[in-house]
């Protein structure tokens, strides 16, 4: 009885309002916050806080080693009226513009022609991606001796052809230069354009294929009203990180040219790093740096928009 | 890295042994009674991580090696000791600098100690042991590395660039010896250019090749980025006149030299397609230990740069000191390791190992015999005494080395001579870069 008696009173004293914290652990819209911590706190820490650490120090005159002073624009009214960073920016323009054109066209080729049948397809397949495995450091590396203006292979070869008489000047002359350092980003980001675009192919389904020859449509037909609309989402997703990565370019620069000659191959990427890292001026290079946040913005946008408008991708027809 | 065990320590006698050079047992000796009498006592546990500029000549690292090795086992120190290419020194002890750790000392180009010099440790203490013992220091060296009274690093040697040229091309131009002004020296590249026998000169980013003969071009027509007070007067008669000279000048090189870097002229040279260039003596010393260029070793010799119309030599030559972080926890040993090295038992066997590479910053080291080792070494043995510090008349500092460090004068030079701008608008633009600097 007296267990009987005293069970009541136990309970009652164990039994208290449900604190916040209670309700937190319990609520699935809180626990689901919870979950989501971890990955926010990463984003933060290596994504939201240097880009914003390399914005502030945009406003400032920090130099290596000492903590700077806020200036308010004056670093970017310094590069307003700085003609190498102008030049620096037309480069970078100029450079993803072709490069990412000329991707984008030998890639998308390639991946028609590795959707076909053919003998070897996997081993072409995995030839394809050996660009893209190299690390960018050593491919630049070859393409700096390739291009050298006395060792050049190309004009060793071509002066042996008695083509020419004398060496090419390839990254001592300015136009030469950006076409060298042009042909070397496509030729390691093929690999990346073509391979993806494969991956949409083969998700395609045949019998499209099958329907529209039934009716009579020629290669060119089926290419324009069901390969092409089908693979636009992966086009739209696969040009945007291509336009990004070339955009933001260095190592390929900084192993062949640094920026030379007469700073004729200068990204703003290495403009960035010379200013900052070599110069010591920390303001000006995250000035250049955060210079190329528009662009980059710029380039999702068109991309993300590009990517709403299909209604289809939800279930619905296009606009 | 390469961590300085028991095991690398013996590896390292073994190669000198071989080399001829340093012994083993007589540096430990030494090391080991050095330690003992040593100002710095190396804190108990004391650990140093060292990055230093990659070699050109091998038995230069072996011989410092050897030393490291040597302090090391004499005084407890754990070793951490890593290369990198002279280009990437400056930004790895730039980021160490900025964010306070990951190495406790850096050994690399001229501009270093003044890019951070509320980092460093000051060597006050060091330099004045060293230069009351071996004959003080040369004028330029001490500039390098001192701000106002402090010396933020020790500059541990210069490394010399003159002119490296084969003596049959010379000669074929009409030249008996090396012209020693600027308008003989521009007939002698026009000539060499006749015979097919160019020189050649790095126009594009390097480091210490463009910046060290561009400078010395600007300087020896009297035309200087700042003046005493650090006013920007670049925009004037005597720049204009350099571009002039230098442009004339380019158009006698080998195609190519815009795209230069350091190592461009060492490979052209030894491949026998460039016959007149500015170097250190590296490629001497390469073309020395290869059978297959023994009628290059023979052919080459080595001159002074001419004086240009100011009529005094106005040489930027590459001092390369040693700094140690001021948030090393471990600065008596930087201190100890510091002097160690330039003292005479290690410094001159070193100098020898380097085969003329290195130039001495201490004026007792005039006498080493590695200048008179090889009668093709003595012209680099004058580089310390005749080189400007990088500021050129202005001050040494912060402001110079960043100058030097961002190309101004070899971009002004260079937009000129490749056609891609005009001399106004080169002098203009190198104008506003400096005054941005220097504001």
């Amino acid at each position: 009885m007296a267990d009987i008696a005293f069970a009541p009173a136990k309970a009652k004293s164990q039994i208290r309002e449900a604190t916040s914290w209670d309700q937190l652990k319990h609520n699935h819209n809180w626990l689901g916050f919870w979950f989501m911590v971890p990955a926010m706190a990463f984003l933060i820490l290596f994504l939201a806080y240097p880009l914003g650490l390399g914005v502030w120090l945009s406003f400032t005159d920090t130099k290596i080693g000492r903590v700077g002073q806020f200036i308010g624009y004056e670093n970017y009214e310094w590069l307003w009226d700085d003609a190498v960073f102008w030049l620096s920016v037309f480069n970078t323009l100029l450079y993803t513009f072709l490069a990412s054109a000329i991707k984008f066209g030998i890639g998308l080729y390639l991946a028609l022609l590795l959707n076909e049948n053919m003998p070897f397809k996997a081993m072409l397949r995995a030839m394809v991606l050996i660009p893209f495995i190299v690390p960018t450091v050593l491919s630049a590396l070859a393409f700096w001796w390739i291009f050298d203006s006395q060792f050049s292979i190309i004009s060793w070869s071509l002066k042996h052809l008695g083509l020419i008489s004398q060496n090419i000047n390839f990254l001592g002359d300015t136009t030469w230069a950006r076409i060298c350092v042009i042909f070397a980003n496509i030729w390691r980001g093929v690999p990346f354009v073509a391979i993806t675009l494969l991956a949409g192919l083969q998700t395609v389904s045949p019998s499209l294929y099958e329907a529209a020859t039934l009716d009579g449509a020629s290669r060119w037909q089926m290419f324009r009203h069901i390969t092409y609309p089908l693979l636009t989402p992966i086009i739209a997703v696969v040009m945007t990180f291509s336009v990004l990565f070339t955009f933001t370019d260095f190592q390929l620069i900084w192993a062949m040219t640094r920026g030379g000659p007469v700073n004729a191959t200068h990204l703003m990427a290495t403009l960035s790093y010379q200013r900052a890292i070599i110069g010591g001026q920390l303001g000006e290079g995250a000035a250049i740096a955060s210079a190329m946040i528009p662009f980059l913005l710029g380039a999702i946008m068109i991309s993300w928009f590009g990517l709403q408008r299909r209604k289809w991708q939800q279930g619905e027809s296009n606009d | 890295m390469h961590d300085f065990t028991r095991r690398s320590l013996l590896q390292g006698g073994t190669a000198l042994a071989a080399a001829g050079a340093l012994t083993g047992p007589a540096l430990l000796d030494f090391a080991k009674a050095w330690a003992q009498a040593s100002p710095w006592k190396a804190e108990q546990g004391a650990k140093l991580t060292v990055m230093r500029w990659k070699r050109f000549v091998p038995a230069e690292d072996e011989a410092f090696n050897a030393m490291v090795a040597a302090f090391q086992s004499a005084t407890g120190t754990q070793m951490n000791v890593f290369s990198e290419a002279f280009e990437d020194v400056q930004p790895k002890a730039s980021v160490s600098a900025n964010t306070g750790s990951g190495l406790d000392m850096v050994w690399g180009l001229h501009t270093l100690p003044q890019l951070f010099p509320t980092k460093v440790l000051k060597m006050n203490d060091v330099a004045d042991y060293l230069g009351k013992k071996y004959g003080g220091w040369t004028d330029a060296a001490a500039l390098t590395c001192k701000q106002g009274n402090d010396w933020l690093g020790i500059p541990v040697a210069t490394i010399g660039g003159y002119m490296t040229y084969r003596k049959s091309a010379t000669d074929k131009a009409g030249f008996k010896e090396f012209p020693k002004d600027f308008p003989s020296f521009l007939e002698l590249c026009k000539a060499l250019k006749k015979n097919n026998t160019p020189a050649g000169f790095a126009l594009g980013h390097a480091s210490g090749d463009a910046n060290g003969w561009l400078h010395w071009m600007l300087w020896g027509h009297n035309a200087w980025t700042v003046d005493k007070d650090d006013k920007v007067i670049i925009n004037s008669p005597e720049t204009a006149k350099a571009l002039e000279y230098v442009k004339a000048l380019s158009e006698t090189f080998i195609p190519g030299t815009a795209s230069w870097n350091d190592s461009s002229n060492n490979k052209a040279y030894l491949a026998g397609e460039l016959y007149c260039t500015a170097n250190g003596i590296s490629i001497y010393v390469a073309a020395k230990d290869d059978p297959t260029k023994k009628e290059i070793t023979e052919d080459t010799q080595h001159a002074l740069y001419p004086v240009g119309p100011i009529g005094k030599p106005t040489e930027l030559q590459l001092t390369v000191p040693i700094l140690a972080f001021n948030f090393t926890k471990y600065p008596n040993a930087a201190k100890a390791f510091v002097a160690f090295m330039l003292e005479k038992e290690n410094f001159d066997k070193w100098l020898t190992g380097s085969r003329g590479y290195l130039t001495h910053t201490l004026n007792a080291y005039e006498a080493s015999p590695v200048w008179t080792a090889d009668p093709k070494n003595a012209v680099f043995a004058q580089a310390s005494k005749r080189a400007l510090p990088a500021s050129g008349i202005g001050k040494v500092g912060e402001k110079a080395a960043t100058a030097i460090a961002d190309f101004i004068v070899v971009d002004m030079f260079a937009n000129y001579c490749t056609g891609s701008k005009d001399a106004k608008t080169a002098m203009a633009e190198a104008e506003r870069s400096l005054k941005r600097i220097y504001r």
